[in-house]
């Protein structure tokens, strides 16, 4: 298990590519991996930047307890999370949910209860600067559909 | 008793500092009532707390010493 906070720019596939070795690979029959990365709209309106801010300790904590009652819950052979801090641009990776199981059922469920379990309890707040120059906190994460 | 306090996001931007050091009476007291304590008001809406680091609610006992850290509803991912 691994769990970081990222202040730059990072390439989440190569972080999936490298985490995977680690995994045996004649028992790690599926993966699942959640990208997300930063729109240039929310609420109907352009976003030019984003600042994402934590709290530095209990953030890390957070995460280490969700993955680690996932991995309580379903049995994995790995899983990989990432989230990004600080000046975000359009486009870049904002957080990378990776699990690995022998069965695609317990990756794909662990992996989507991770990421939503981060969005609703995980110590991160996120700031928007909108195309006129205006800064806005976001209140609420979106409905994810 | 002393209480290392933190705020973060919108919280810390409208109340104009990351936080307090704070002395207070007694030994005991819980994460709602040090709030009032500190801004001689009810806490907000939709007020998150944690304690230690630890998730925490307005009934959640604060000690001497202890880190306490207000905050908005998370909006990672």
């Amino acid at each position: 298990m691994a769990v970081e906070i990222l202040p730059g720019d990072f390439d989440p596939w190569e972080i999936v590519r490298q985490a995977e070795q680690a995994i045996p690979a004649n028992a790690r029959g599926a993966a699942s991996v959640f990208v997300g990365r930063m729109r240039d709209f929310n609420e109907d309106e352009d976003v030019t930047g984003l600042f994402l801010e934590h709290y530095p300790g209990m953030t890390e904590r957070e995460l280490e307890r969700i993955v680690a009652e996932a991995e309580a819950r379903w049995p994995l052979l790995g899983c990989h999370v990432a989230h990004r801090v600080g000046d975000v641009r359009p486009g870049d990776a904002l957080v990378l949910v990776a699990t690995w199981s022998a069965h695609r059922i317990a990756a794909r469920d662990a992996c989507s209860d991770i990421l939503e379990r981060l969005k609703h309890e995980a110590p991160f707040w996120k700031r928007e600067t909108l195309a006129d120059g205006t800064d806005r906190w976001v209140e609420k994460n979106t409905p994810g559909f | 008793m002393t209480v290392s306090v933190h705020y973060f996001a919108r919280l810390r931007e409208e109340l104009g500092r990351q936080g307090d050091e704070a002395e207070l009476p007694g030994d005991s007291l819980t994460v709602g009532e040090l709030w009032r304590h500190l801004h001689q008001d009810a806490p907000p809406e939709r007020l998150m707390a944690a304690v230690n680091q630890e998730q925490a609610n307005l009934d959640t006992p604060v000690r001497d010493g202890d880190e306490v850290a207000y905050f908005p509803p998370v909006t990672g991912g």
